[in-house]
């Protein structure tokens, strides 16, 4: 059993389909809203938490980001620990987002937390362990 | 020497850094200046350029001496912090090599391994002044009857403590792509299948060995940066290998020379000795290290201003290649290309990562340059120079 607590970004046009009904239809997941403001024809936000196995939890975030919904952890970030990096760039070999990149000409190595998915892969790719992920004790209610 | 314009010696250039004149630039200041002004002009008016890298060396590590106990222990097992520590030397001394990882490390059963934790944490604990589980076993002899000691250590108080280094500041390192269709997980780093990325590890123009591609100035007795203190060249390291390919200027085009390096661990810090933790591979240890070129004639000054255009690495499959022992060269590419962030490879764009801090390695050699200013540092004259 897999579960997560995601922040669901809607683009204006998909805030009135019921796309999250499908996650329990399509993709055998079942989820608790947790907090809600969509809006016909305005942007909607849901924080939701998302319960199944492992594969149809992959397989049903694929489906939202098929349909525009931006897809974030809710219940992690991933920050940077300053002081231990030491702007080697090994990390930049598997960030898929670029949130982590090196900046010419200096080959500074620059963490964009916007750009971050949360996907976790830089955590054990950094040889100096200097990323790390952390509970972001967002307040939902 | 008659052949060269400019002559200096070991012993002018030092009698200018203590008088406080000496004129010192990093490797990457040296670039223009010799475009500039010339080299005999350089040479006549730069005595020495600093160099520096800062990257995973897998061959270094440190001799500890740990003081006797009551009663007296002869150590045939050691471990510090659960890592294993080479206990063969003598009574109450060992060797901690950077890549052991600790004792409980489930390896690469949980494919591909984390390595959170080994012999150069280790080191890198002990400089930064952390306390050090010490755990020996002995078999007990008349003279040495303990057979079990645990204490805990700080660098400090250990009677004796030396970084001693095998294989550093490797001249030259492959560029490592993978052309299998797995990611796998090397000491060059992670690389996705299809030759997604490319990973490089040099510090390029500021890499100590390409700027003195022939060792004219490096042998025992060398004093350089080691880990944040004085420390010395005092042989060539294992794997040295000068033969390798040169280009015109003598730049090798494959891996070629090594150092043997030491040094007291007990001035060293923890900002210049890291310990790395290589996903799939194993634990090992960031090294700081610079060397500073004494200006000695305008032949030195030339090999110093070598840049990143004019310094080439072979592509390498660490996919299948490698892992099979086939040595077998996918391409040429220049460290500025590396540098620029993507290569051409097979037709196509190819991101390239770098392993090797070029902040660092640009820091180490901008205090190297500060202690040379300051009168701190002189230059070492080596009792024999590494054969080339
Ligand atoms: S968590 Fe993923 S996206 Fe975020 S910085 Fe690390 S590798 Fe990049
Ligand atoms: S791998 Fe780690 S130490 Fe290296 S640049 Fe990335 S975050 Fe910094």
């Amino acid at each position: 059993m897999y579960s997560k607590i995601l922040i669901l970004r809607f683009p204006k046009t998909e805030a009135e389909k019921p796309i999250v009904c499908y996650l329990a239809k399509d993709y055998d997941l079942t989820f608790n809203i947790l907090n809600a403001a969509v809006l016909p024809r305005k942007e909607g936000i849901m924080v939701l938490e998302l319960s199944g196995t492992k594969k149809d939890f992959k397989e049903g975030v694929k489906y939202l980001r098929s349909q525009g919904v931006q897809v974030q952890n809710a219940s992690q970030e991933v920050k940077r620990i300053k002081k231990k990096c030491t702007h080697c760039g090994s990390c930049t070999a598997v960030c898929p987002t670029g949130a982590l990149a090196v900046q010419r000409p200096e080959m500074l190595v620059d963490f964009n937390q916007k750009k971050c998915s949360v996907c976790e892969l830089c955590l054990t790719a950094c040889p100096s362990r200097a990323m790390e992920a952390r509970p972001t004790n967002k307040a939902f209610f | 020497m008659t052949e060269h314009k400019i002559n200096k010696t070991y012993q002018q250039i030092n009698a200018r850094i203590r008088s406080g004149e000496a004129v010192v630039v990093t490797a990457e200041e040296i670039i223009d200046i010799v475009k500039n002004e010339g080299p005999v002009e350089a040479a006549r008016r730069v005595d020495v350029v600093t160099t520096g890298t800062f990257a995973p060396m897998c061959s270094s590590g440190a001799f500890i001496n740990f003081g006797h106990t009551v009663p007296t222990t002869k150590a045939s097992k050691v471990w510090l912090n659960n890592v294993s520590a080479y206990a063969g030397v003598a009574a109450v001394d060992c060797y901690i090599g950077v890549t052991e990882p600790c004792e409980d490390d489930p390896l690469n059963k949980v494919y591909p391994g984390e390595f959170n934790y080994g012999g150069g944490h280790v080191i890198h604990d002990l400089v930064a002044g952390k306390k050090i589980h010490l755990k020996a076993e002995a078999y007990g002899t008349d003279c040495y009857p303990n057979r079990n000691i645990e204490k805990e250590v700080t660098l400090r108080k250990l009677p004796n403590a030396v970084l001693c280094n095998p294989r550093n500041a490797y001249q030259n390192y492959n560029c490592a792509v993978n052309l299998i269709n797995k990611t796998v997980y090397t000491y060059m780093g992670t690389l996705k299948p299809n030759a997604a990325n490319a990973n490089y590890c040099s510090a390029g123009q500021l890499s100590p060995l390409f700027n003195d591609p022939y060792y004219k100035t490096i042998g025992l007795g060398t004093r350089i940066f080691l880990g944040g203190a004085q420390g010395y060249v005092t042989w060539h390291g294992t794997q040295h290998k000068p033969g390798a390919k040169r280009t015109k200027r003598g730049i090798p085009l494959t891996p070629a020379g090594t150092l043997w390096v030491m040094g007291d661990l007990k001035k060293m810090s923890p900002r210049w000795l890291v310990g790395a933790s290589l996903q799939g591979y194993g634990c090992s240890m960031s090294v700081g290290l610079g060397i500073p070129i004494p200006i000695l004639n305008e032949e030195i000054v030339n090999y110093t201003a070598v840049s990143d255009e004019e310094l080439f690495t072979q592509i390498v499959d660490y996919g299948h290649d490698y892992p099979n022992g086939i040595s077998k060269s996918y391409g040429k590419v220049s460290y500025a290309e590396l540098k620029s962030g993507y290569i051409k490879f097979r037709g196509e764009e190819v991101q390239t990562v770098p392993l090797s801090s070029i902040v660092r390695a640009r820091e180490v050699a901008e205090i190297l340059k500060g202690w040379i200013l300051k009168g701190d540092f002189l230059i070492g004259e080596p009792q024999f120079t590494l054969p080339s």
